[in-house]
Formats: C-alpha cells, sequence, structure tokens
C-alpha cells in the first residue's frame, strides 16, 4: 500500500461523511422485516446498503489521511465503526433520528436525499481523490433514494387523511435537524476554500428548491420552526443515539476480529 | 393491506428478450416498476424492465390444455427437421 499523505482537515470531513451514511444506513436497517410490505422491505435495505458501502470506502478514507497514531497504527474501517464511542461520531442529528412510523422515515429520507445529491454531484470534483472516487458513485445511489422517498411522500402526502396526517407529522419531527447539515464551521471554510469540500452555501438553495417542490406536490406544509438543533459534528447526539451503537457494536466488540 | 399483483418481465441483455421472471404487490404502476427493481434486480440482472397488472393478462386454463395443446403433438413436421440445411447457411 502506497503511504497517503496525512491531511487531518480533510480526514475529519470523510468521517463526517462517512458517520453520515453509517448511522443513516443502521437507521434503515432497523426497519429488517418490519416494513409494510416485502417489496419495500428489500427496497429499504438497499438503500441501507448502498449507504454502507459508502461508509467503508469513506471511513477508510479517513483513516488513511489521519494516519498512523503514536504505535503507528492506522485505523481501518472496522476500527472506526465499531471501536469509537458516542462522542467520536461526527454523523449530523438528522441521520440519527429515531426512524418513527414510515411516515417519519421517509420524510428523513427526502431531506437527506435531497442534499446528498447536489452533495455528491458537487463532490465529484473533489480535490481528494478518495472522496470524488465514493462520489462519482454515490450521486446515481442518491438519485435513486431520492426518487424512492419522493414517490412514497408524494403517495402519502396526497393519500389518505391519515397517511397525510403521519406524513405531515413525521416531517414536523425531522424538520429542525435539516439545518444542521448547511453549518459553516472553521475546518470547512479551509477545505471549501481548498476544493477539496462542497460548499454549503451553494448545496442550501438546491436542497430548499428540490424539498419544496416535493412537498408542495404531495399537499405537505413546509414546517415553520425557528429551532435549530445542533451539535452532531461535534460529537453531541441524540438521546438513544447510545443504543443505536451499542446495536452496531455489540457483535464487534464481543468477539473481536470475527469473521463470517 | 391488499395491492394489486404486478407480473415482472426483465431483459438481462441489449438484444434478448425480456423474460418472467416473477410477481410483487404495489400499489401502482410507478412504484410497481421502483420495486421490479429493487427485488429483482440487485445483482445487476437487467438492462429493462416491464411490469404488467396480473389481472390484464389473460391465460389459458389448465381445463383447455388437453384441447390446446395436444393436437401438436402428432405432427413432427412441423419440426424443421425434415429437409438438410446446406453448410455455407450461417446464423440459422
Amino acid at each position: 500500500m502506497t503511504a497517503v499523505q496525512t491531511d487531518t482537515d480533510t480526514a475529519v470531513y470523510a468521517l463526517r461523511l462517512g458517520d453520515d451514511a453509517l448511522v443513516l444506513a443502521q437507521r434503515l436497517c432497523e426497519w429488517a422485516a418490519r416494513a409494510p410490505q416485502l417489496e419495500e422491505d428489500v427496497a429499504l435495505l438497499n438503500l441501507a446498503l448502498d449507504l454502507l458501502g459508502q461508509a467503508r470506502s469513506l471511513l477508510t478514507r479517513a483513516g488513511e489521511l489521519a494516519g498512523p497514531d503514536p504505535n503507528g497504527t492506522v485505523r481501518t474501517e472496522d476500527d472506526l465503526a465499531y471501536l469509537r464511542d458516542e462522542p467520536e461520531f461526527c454523523n449530523a442529528l438528522l441521520m440519527e433520528v429515531q426512524s418513527g412510523d414510515f411516515g417519519r422515515t421517509m420524510a428523513r429520507q427526502l431531506l437527506v436525499s435531497a442534499w446528498q445529491v447536489p452533495l455528491w454531484t458537487a463532490l465529484a470534483a473533489s480535490a481528494d481523490e478518495g472522496i470524488a472516487g465514493v462520489a462519482g458513485k454515490a450521486v446515481k445511489e442518491a438519485a435513486y433514494h431520492l426518487d424512492h422517498a419522493r414517490s412514497w411522500v408524494l403517495r402519502l402526502g396526497d393519500g389518505t387523511a391519515e397517511s397525510h396526517r403521519r406524513l405531515q407529522q413525521g416531517l414536523d419531527d425531522v424538520w429542525p435537524y435539516a439545518a444542521e447539515l448547511f453549518e459553516r464551521d472553521a475546518l470547512l471554510d479551509r477545505l471549501v476554500e481548498r476544493g477539496v469540500a462542497a460548499d454549503p452555501a451553494l448545496l442550501e438553495p438546491q436542497w430548499r428548491a428540490t424539498v419544496q417542490a416535493v412537498l408542495a406536490e404531495a399537499t405537505l406544509t413546509v414546517p415553520e420552526t425557528t429551532w435549530r438543533p445542533t451539535g452532531g459534528r461535534r460529537g453531541q447526539h441524540l438521546t438513544g443515539f447510545g443504543y443505536l451503537l451499542a446495536e452496531l457494536q455489540h457483535l464487534h466488540r464481543s468477539h473481536p476480529g470475527a469473521t463470517w | 393491506m391488499s395491492q394489486p399483483l404486478w407480473e415482472v418481465f426483465v431483459r438481462s441483455r441489449r438484444g434478448l428478450s425480456h423474460t418472467h421472471v416473477g410477481s410483487l404487490r404495489a400499489p401502482d404502476a410507478h412504484m410497481a416498476l421502483r420495486h421490479a427493481r429493487d427485488v429483482y434486480t440487485r445483482r445487476q440482472e437487467g438492462v429493462s424492465i416491464w411490469v404488467v397488472p396480473a389481472a390484464e393478462v389473460v391465460a389459458s386454463s389448465p381445463d383447455e390444455k388437453d384441447a390446446f395443446f395436444d393436437p401438436a403433438g402428432d405432427k413432427p413436421y412441423r419440426h424443421p427437421t425434415f429437409y438438410t440445411v446446406p453448410d455455407e447457411v450461417q446464423h440459422l
């Protein structure tokens, strides 16, 4: 393996993107054998598998870019996924919001995928070749995820009184968490300057246009809120995140090095 | 939850016909096509999908099997085996 030039900023960025994908994949996996119908069960896990694939590449890249620790060890995707604790995860809070009912799961997916499509499109031209490589593949996956979420939001939003009520409730529940996707910090400023990261200021209008068009067609109301929960990027997570990690990490921690 | 049944046909690659691969339930044609993609093309099985409402398929009845198919049983001359094919003929 050729040594990768250590780059702490880009390592953190890759970790953020990787954690987003990993945590949302884990949330979607909770639907296994519980979806409304067999076909949707498979569809949701297909989304999760796409995200898991993205997470693997991004976490591997994050480990390489972070470079060896004082013992000379480079952390692998498994080390990063299974052996970090809650405050070390830097996913956006939207990814870890509890899935709730199917309506909330689809509302969350719409908000995430409408962000990921322009995100991966922009990152396909990232100055970091590892991130650009993931983005080139992920943009097609995200486009399908958006199509899937949009299809259900339209059907449920513009469906029966009960499906409309549930989808609006789910949307109201997850909406405040979306603002965090477009937050800037000093690290992001530096990486946007270097052409490594996507500029949130350019993603936000695209996200808003996509989401508003779907919600309007689905006869749903865009929630109005000034509450903007934040902290995921800094390791401050929601109640329930520890349980998610416990389920994710239990096997690896109980049987270190276990393989199929 | 009772949703209509759809029959799924997948073309595995260009030049081949769509082949029936199975069925699924979906509320409408749009979702049926997407479910078909998710359930039947996860391992790169296809480049094109058709979904057809199962209720629209007109099928022969098992009761009519004898009348439908047996009369062809004693007519081997319908198979192209009674003449020799010249060696020069390609791609027959």
